[in-house]
């Protein structure tokens, strides 16, 4: 068999058995990788490299990139899964990507559907000047937002210029075993739905099993436990000391990076502020469109807090929907109660952030800051949340509390 | 070990000095290298090494000697040194492949694959037609390849890896002007006397992985040994021995069984004394002409790659254990544990045997692994 023959054999196990035969993508047009220090010295670009040279049976040049990626990654096991394959390709033909006989097949699957996942990430930026659809609008105080998206175990961070996202870097996840939309304890689901970070675990406090650290986020929302969904412990965290990676369905739940990328984003995240919307599929719009839903967005919010101001307390009930449960028990309640504040003068709405639920509910997510008082009845600042959702074609609110 | 290469040496000697320019030993030298080889060949190693000493005393750059010495070391168990011979033959005449060669051999004895890569790599450099080189090299990518499976995979495979020896070479023989190739190989391995870290009796190692498969896919048909390790009794008979005495289940059973059993018992005996003796043809002929081949394969296929392996060289042990026939019919069921020990591989396997009768004859139907 001629080497060339070989080589044809070779690409066609491996990159079949991954499905990435194709023309190669180009990614000058994608997103480009600002935020981060070198983009060499991430996974991805390495992989693509080598998938790259193996399609064109440069296969010493695969090999020696793998080398140099696993000098730097020791502990990626799809890298020295790779290279296994790579080695073993030159005393005998490969059957399939992962050629080790006496291994377990699920071990190697999971590390075929990360090979898939980090490429395919890689190769199918989202077009860049678009946006996430989720992220309408960011508070002042908010410097970055993280969007997730499973069904491409991916996490794309955002930094906020002047209330507008503009991407800044993204990185693998993993996710639950039994994947998204989390509805209860147990089911090893990682929810869907506009999180917030609540916590930082440090290092120090964790076992191993974290690695570099751990950010719990506030699942279940408002919005998960009027829906009756239960469990806890939903975190952004680390990975072992012996892991560089785990396969992209692997936690109970929980959003795991790798170390180096945990750091990284742990650096931009602000306690009780930065915003971690999770979604099983994240739509990308173009700025135009952008643009107008978050004014229609905007506008019904204003629109409310006219009502509000307005002291009229039917124009400010046609903003909630009879469904509404929160704050005030229900509908009826929350009517008498807007009734008896209506002639009262409402206090100032201050740094409004609206999120979109990219769920299957329509809905959107507003916080935003009012002066209040607290239980002695001294001035503080008060954080709300409301949860809109399209009635009958209009935004009604659904929910209403303090965050 | 190996030593079939042995009879080009005295014509060697006098070639490479040619090649490399130097002055052409006298008689006495010539004489000196063969003592030194045949003490090596008689595993008086000890002898070997001074004999050498002797010839390096007065010509401390005689290449033929220095290789010898590495050989000798290598066989007194003391890589440090045989490396350190071999490295400095290798710098002294890169142009020559079987410093490279044996280098690697032990290099890839202590495991250093990257090491033994390198330099199999400059062997076949020098020598592009090297074939020694070359199959050894296969054999180290494929133990790369394993290392880098268990790192992937988080496994220790080194019990499920077939650790094939490589092949050292025992000659200078690329500066003799024969056709460079391995050594013809072979019954000489019987022969051997000194415990040999590094030399492999067989000449060919196959690259490591298809014999590694353990029984990994349920059901599948495997027809060679599987790299199930288990310790093999130290002093098992180098021949099969009786199955009636190895496994108590059938001999506590009445001589001449209705039923037929004990000639399955002796039919699955004739198999694994034809396999044990390398007879092909006896082997082949206990398989029924209706026999499930792994994986459906044709016949004709099966039969060349069993024989393929069945003929390769070096001792092939096939004892039988634990052996329990039930028949039914003109359908027997023998199920009993394989010890399979030849050059490269010593394994311990549960496994079955269908039989069926034909004309009298119990003869394998299917074989698979597993009780």
């Amino acid at each position: 068999m001629g080497a060339r023959v070989k080589k044809l054999a070779l690409r066609a196990s491996l990159l079949g058995a991954l499905g990435l035969i194709a023309s190669p993508v180009s990614i000058a047009d994608r997103f480009t990788l600002p935020g981060a220090l070198n983009p060499l010295a991430r996974p991805e670009p390495i992989l693509a490299q080598v998938f790259g040279d193996i399609e064109v049976l440069r296969i010493d040049r695969a090999l020696d990139r793998l080398d140099a990626m696993l000098q730097s990654f020791p502990n990626f096991r799809l890298g020295h899964l790779i290279k296994g394959d790579l080695l073993l390709a030159r005393g005998r033909p490969l059957a399939t990507f992962g050629n080790a006989d006496y291994a377990p097949p699920d071990r190697v699957a999971e590390l075929r559907d990360e090979a898939i996942a980090r490429v395919k990430a890689y190769r199918d930026k989202p077009p860049a000047n678009s946006l996430p659809r989720a992220l309408v609008q960011l508070q002042p105080a908010q410097k970055h937002a993280l969007v997730v998206d499973t069904l491409r175990s991916r996490l794309y961070v955002f930094e906020n210029d002047h209330g507008r996202p503009r991407y800044v870097s993204d990185y693998y996840i993993t996710q639950g075993k039994a994947g998204a939309e989390k509805m209860q304890r147990g089911d090893r689901k990682t929810p869907v739905g506009v999180y917030f970070v609540t916590d930082s675990l440090p290092r120090e406090k964790l076992g191993d099993f974290y690695g570099s650290g751990a950010f719990p986020i506030n699942y279940p929302n408002e919005w998960d436990r009027r829906l009756g969904r239960n469990g806890y412990g939903i975190w952004l965290h680390g990975t072992p000391s012996d892991t560089f990676s785990r396969p992209p369905r692997a936690s109970d739940g929980c959003v795991v990076l790798s170390n180096p990328d945990l750091d990284e984003i742990a650096q931009r995240l602000q306690i009780g502020v930065t915003p971690v919307i999770i979604g099983n599929g994240i739509e990308w719009t173009s700025a135009g469109d952008w643009e107008a839903e978050r004014r229609q967005l905007s506008q019904q919010f204003e629109s409310w807090q006219l009502d509000r101001d307005s002291g009229m307390a039917d124009r400010l009930l046609s903003h909630y929907s009879p469904r509404y449960a929160g704050e005030k028990a229900n509908f009826a309640q929350l009517s008498r109660s807007l009734r008896d504040a209506a002639q009262r003068t409402q206090a100032p709405v201050r740094n409004v952030a609206i999120f979109r639920d990219p769920g299957k509910d329509q809905m959107a997510v507003v916080t935003f800051e009012e002066d209040g008082r607290n239980s002695k009845g001294r001035p503080t600042v008060v954080t709300k949340r409301q949860y809109w959702i399209v009635e009958d074609g209009r935004w009604k609110i659904i929910h209403e509390g303090q965050a | 070990m190996t030593f079939g290469s042995f009879r080009h040496v005295a014509g060697t000697a006098a070639a490479i000095a040619l090649a490399l320019g130097l002055a052409l030993p006298g008689p006495a030298h010539a004489d000196n290298l063969a003592d030194a080889q045949a003490l090596l060949k008689q595993g008086q190693l000890q002898a070997a090494l001074e004999r050498v000493d002797q010839i390096l005393a007065t010509k401390p750059k005689d290449a033929q000697a220095r290789f010898l010495k590495g050989l000798v070391f290598t066989e007194l168990n003391r890589p440090a040194d045989a490396i350190g011979v071999f490295t400095k033959l290798t710098e002294d005449y890169p142009e020559l492949p079987e410093p490279f060669n044996n280098l690697a051999v032990i290099y890839a004895q202590q495991k250093q694959y990257d090491k033994a890569k390198v330099a199999l790599e400059m062997a076949i450099r020098t020598h592009p037609s090297y074939a020694t080189a070359h199959e050894n090299l296969g054999d180290i990518y494929a133990r790369l390849a394993s290392q880098a499976y268990d790192k992937a995979l988080q496994l220790d495979s080194t019990n499920a890896t077939a650790q094939n020896k490589l092949a050292m070479m025992r000659d200078l023989m690329s500066l003799s002007g024969r056709p460079v190739g391995r050594p013809p190989a072979t019954a000489v391995a019987a022969a051997t006397p000194a415990p040999a870290p590094v030399a492999s009796p067989a000449p060919a190692p196959a690259p490591a992985a298809p014999n590694a498969k353990p029984a990994a896919a349920p059901g599948s048909v495997v027809p060679a040994p599987v790299a199930v390790p288990a310790p093999t009794p130290a002093a098992r008979p180098a021949a099969p021995a009786p199955v009636a005495a190895a496994s108590p289940a059938p001999a506590a059973k009445p001589a001449a069984e209705p039923d037929g059993s004990a000639d399955v018992a002796k039919a699955v005996e004739r198999w694994a004394s034809a396999w044990s003796n390398k007879d092909v043809k006896g082997y082949l002929s206990q398989y029924a002409a209706g026999f499930q081949t792994p994986g459906g394969a044709p016949r004709a296929a099966w039969e060349q790659e069993r024989t393929q392996r069945i003929t390769k060289p070096g001792k092939i042990d096939v004892d039988i254990a634990d052996l329990d026939v039930s028949v039914d019919g003109d359908k027997a069921t023998a199920k009993f544990r394989q010890h399979y020990r030849s050059a490269n591989l010593n394994t311990s396997s549960n496994k079955t045997l269908i039989l069926v009768r034909n004309g009298g004859k119990w003869q394998i139907q299917q074989e698979r692994l597993g009780r």
